[in-house]
């Protein structure tokens, strides 16, 4: 096997180019190789990044997959009616006991519930009654109390809403809906 | 050992790859966050044929690579 007509740097040890260690030509000496290596191996690692990205797409499936073999939320029992005074919010934990939800009382038999979660990035939201909307004061974002959509702000989605029912004088949360942007 | 193509030849190629591979990248990012966005608001009927779309460029920019391996060690 002849020697690499364009390698312009001669090895040290003086043997042909089959001869040499692999790492000689990940670390060549001379400038039109080395520019050549660096951006073949750029070239590599966006190939890599190409493969971590499917792996996020999979990753997402199977997140999905989970959550339709999840099933449907539980029915649970929030508060009595009692308990919450017109104006004012109650925090409780739905579906599971880290999702934090807020029960909001509007009028005297007018009742909403949204999770706390901000969509844009989880930020706890602060029910403001009075402006009729929940702040979240991360990055200031707002959402219409009344229907939870995304006013203001980053967020795009709106909040996930915990679908209610009134049983004699107790409140349950029976579902939770979630709508895209 | 001979080289179908020169250095400067097989630089231009992996420039041209480069780019191309570069543009796939960004693609599947763009797929990668649209997916996300549409399971975060419960829309699950993208998630798999998107799924598909990015093996389909990973594929792509495999190929492209193994390529510019083959030019570095063919013989003409």
């Amino acid at each position: 096997m002849s020697p690499d007509p364009e390698q312009m740097t001669l090895p040290p040890d003086g043997k042909p180019d089959s001869e040499q260690p692999a790492w000689r030509h990940d670390f060549p000496v001379d400038w039109p190789q080395d520019h050549y290596v660096a951006r073949r191996d750029f070239t590599k690692f966006m190939v890599l990044t190409s493969f971590a990205f499917v792996v996020g797409q999979v990753w997402i499936g199977a997140k999905n997959v989970l959550r339709r073999r999840a099933g449907l939320p539980p029915v649970r029992r929030i508060t009595e009616i009692d308990s919450v005074a017109i104006g004012t919010a109650l925090k409780f934990n739905y579906p599971n006991k880290d999702d934090a939800c807020l029960l909001i009382r509007t009028g005297d038999a007018d009742w909403v519930a949204y999770s706390q979660k901000c969509t844009h990035l989880s930020c706890a939201v602060v029910p403001e009654v009075s402006r009729g909307c929940l702040n979240c004061p991360c990055h200031e974002g707002a959402f219409d109390l009344r229907t939870g959509r995304a006013t203001s702000g980053p967020p795009r989605r709106p909040l996930p809403r915990v679908v209610l029912q009134v049983r004699r004088n107790d409140i349950y949360a029976t579902g939770l809906e979630v709508s895209p942007s | 050992m001979n080289f179908p193509f020169t250095r400067d030849q097989r630089t231009t190629i992996l420039y041209g790859i480069l780019c191309i591979v570069l543009l796939i990248v960004v693609l599947q990012l763009w797929l990668l966050t649209a997916t996300m966005n549409a399971y975060l608001g419960a829309d699950d009927s993208i998630i798999w044929p998107a799924t598909g779309v990015s093996v389909c460029c990973l594929g792509l920019n495999t190929g492209l690579l193994r390529y510019l391996y083959r030019i570095e060690r063919s013989e003409p």
